[in-house]
C-alpha cells in the first residue's frame, strides 16, 4: 500500500514537472496591465539594485540585454539614448543581463563590466544571477524591453517588446516603438502599440 | 555523432539537395539585387537575398512537396547546434518530396565575413536564402501568428497543413514533427 502510495505521488510529481515545463515554454511571463516583480540583483558597480531603490520613479525601462547579442549590441547607443532623454522624465533605464555566464562566457560579471566602462553605460547594468528574474517577466530574447508604470498597487506592465522597427540602422526608423509608449504613459494616454515582436539572441540558460 | 559524420561527408559526396532549381544564383547577382530591392553593400553575396515580400512565396509554395522552413543565423548556438539535424532529415527525406530551406536571418554586415565561410565550411547541401527585412514587428507574424521572434524556429507546411515551432529540434524530434506531414 505504501509502495503504491509513492508511485502515485512519483507520477504526481513527475507529471507536474512535465507540464509546468511546457507552461514555461509556451506562455509564461507577464502581459500587459500585470504587476511586474521587484528584484535584487548586483550590479557591475558590486551594488544591489531594486526597483523599490528609485523613490521618484514614474516607471521604469527594464531592458533585457547582454554583451554578445548582434542585436542587443546593435542597441547598444539607443538604450543609452533612451536613459538619457527619460531618466530626467523619471523612467531611467534598468538593463538586465538574463543570460547564464557559464553557457556564455561573453556576458560575465567582469565582461558585462569591461562593456559598460567601454560604452559608458548611465544606467545599471545587472547580472540575472541564477536566472530566476527572466522566466518571471517572460523575456524570450535579448533585447527584450519591458515598461513599468510605478502605481499604488505596483509596478504594471505596460509595453513590452523591441525599442523600434529597424536594428539596422537608428537613422531609418520609421515607429519608435518604447519612445511612443513612454511619452503615452507619461501623458495618462492610451498607448496604440504595446507589444512589438523582433528577432533576437535566445536567452542562454 | 559519427554515424552523422558518415552521413554528412555522404552527401557532400553524393551532393545531395544542391537547389539545382535555385533561379537566383551568383552569377546573376546583378538582377538579383535590383529584383530582390536589398541591400547594394553586398552585390557578391553567394545565397539569394529577400526583403519579406520577396521570401513570402516560399512560406506558400502549392507543390507536392513538404518544406522545413528552418530560421537561423552563424550568432545563434542552439540554431547552430540542430542544423545538422536538418541537413540530415534533408537527404534522407529527398525522395520523399521534402525540401530543406535554411533562412539565414544574419545581418548584412556578416553575410560575407560569417555566412560564406560558415556555410561552406559545413559543406550545408541545403538550400540556403537570406531574409534581410528590419520591419520584423510586420512579417514576423505574417510567418506565424504565434512566433514571438526568438531563434531557432522552424515552419514545416506542405498544401494541405503547416505547423510552427519556436523551439530547437533534436533528429528524432524533427523526424517525428516531419512524419505528421508525410502521408
Amino acid at each position: 500500500m505504501k509502495t503504491l502510495k509513492i508511485i502515485g505521488l512519483l507520477v504526481l510529481v513527475l507529471s507536474m514537472g512535465a507540464f509546468s515545463e511546457k507552461t514555461v515554454v509556451e506562455d509564461a511571463g507577464y502581459g500587459i496591465g500585470d504587476i511586474a516583480t521587484d528584484f535584487s540583483l548586483k550590479n557591475i558597480d558590486g551594488s544591489m539594485v531594486s526597483l523599490s531603490d528609485y523613490k521618484d520613479a514614474k516607471g521604469f525601462l527594464v531592458i533585457f540585454t547582454c554583451n554578445t547579442c548582434p542585436y542587443a549590441v546593435a542597441y547598444e547607443d539607443r538604450i543609452i539614448g533612451l536613459d538619457e532623454k527619460y531618466k530626467k522624465q523619471g523612467v531611467p533605464v534598468i538593463a538586465i543581463n538574463p543570460n547564464n555566464p557559464s553557457a556564455k562566457p561573453g556576458d560575465s560579471f567582469e565582461a558585462m563590466k569591461k562593456r559598460a566602462s567601454e560604452k559608458g553605460f548611465t544606467f545599471p547594468y545587472l547580472l540575472d544571477e541564477g536566472q530566476k528574474v527572466y522566466p518571471q517577466y517572460g523575456a524570450t530574447r535579448t533585447p527584450h524591453i519591458y515598461l513599468l508604470e510605478k502605481t499604488a498597487s505596483g509596478n504594471v506592465v505596460k509595453y513590452i517588446g523591441a525599442i523600434d522597427d529597424n536594428y539596422q540602422d537608428a537613422s531609418k526608423v520609421e515607429e519608435k516603438f518604447v519612445e511612443n509608449a513612454v511619452d503615452a504613459m507619461l501623458a495618462g494616454k492610451e498607448i496604440k502599440v504595446a507589444t512589438t515582436k523582433a528577432i533576437g539572441c535566445t536567452i542562454k540558460v | 555523432m559519427p554515424r552523422f559524420i558518415l552521413i554528412v561527408s555522404l552527401s557532400v559526396f553524393l551532393m545531395v539537395g544542391c537547389g539545382s532549381k535555385e533561379k537566383k544564383t551568383v552569377e546573376e547577382n546583378t538582377a538579383v539585387l535590383a529584383e530582390a530591392a536589398t541591400s547594394s553593400e553586398n552585390p557578391e553575396v553567394s545565397f539569394p537575398v529577400y526583403n519579406f515580400e520577396g521570401f513570402e512565396p516560399l512560406l506558400h509554395k502549392d507543390d507536392d512537396k513538404t518544406y522545413i522552413v528552418n530560421f537561423w543565423a552563424t550568432w545563434c548556438k542552439p540554431c547552430i547546434e540542430e542544423l545538422p539535424y536538418f541537413e540530415q532529415v534533408g537527404a534522407e527525406q529527398k525522395d520523399n518530396n521534402v525540401e530543406v530551406i535554411l533562412v539565414s536571418l544574419d545581418m548584412p554586415s556578416m553575410w560575407k565575413s560569417r555566412l560564406e565561410p560558415f556555410v561552406e565550411k559545413k559543406g550545408l547541401k541545403s538550400k540556403v536564402v537570406i531574409l534581410d527585412d528590419p520591419k520584423q514587428n510586420d512579417w514576423i507574424p505574417k510567418v506565424a501568428e504565434e512566433w514571438g521572434g526568438g531563434i531557432p524556429a522552424t515552419l514545416i507546411y506542405n498544401k494541405d497543413s503547416r505547423g510552427f515551432y519556436e523551439q530547437g529540434f533534436t533528429y528524432e524530434e524533427l523526424n517525428t514533427e516531419l512524419n505528421k506531414f508525410l502521408k
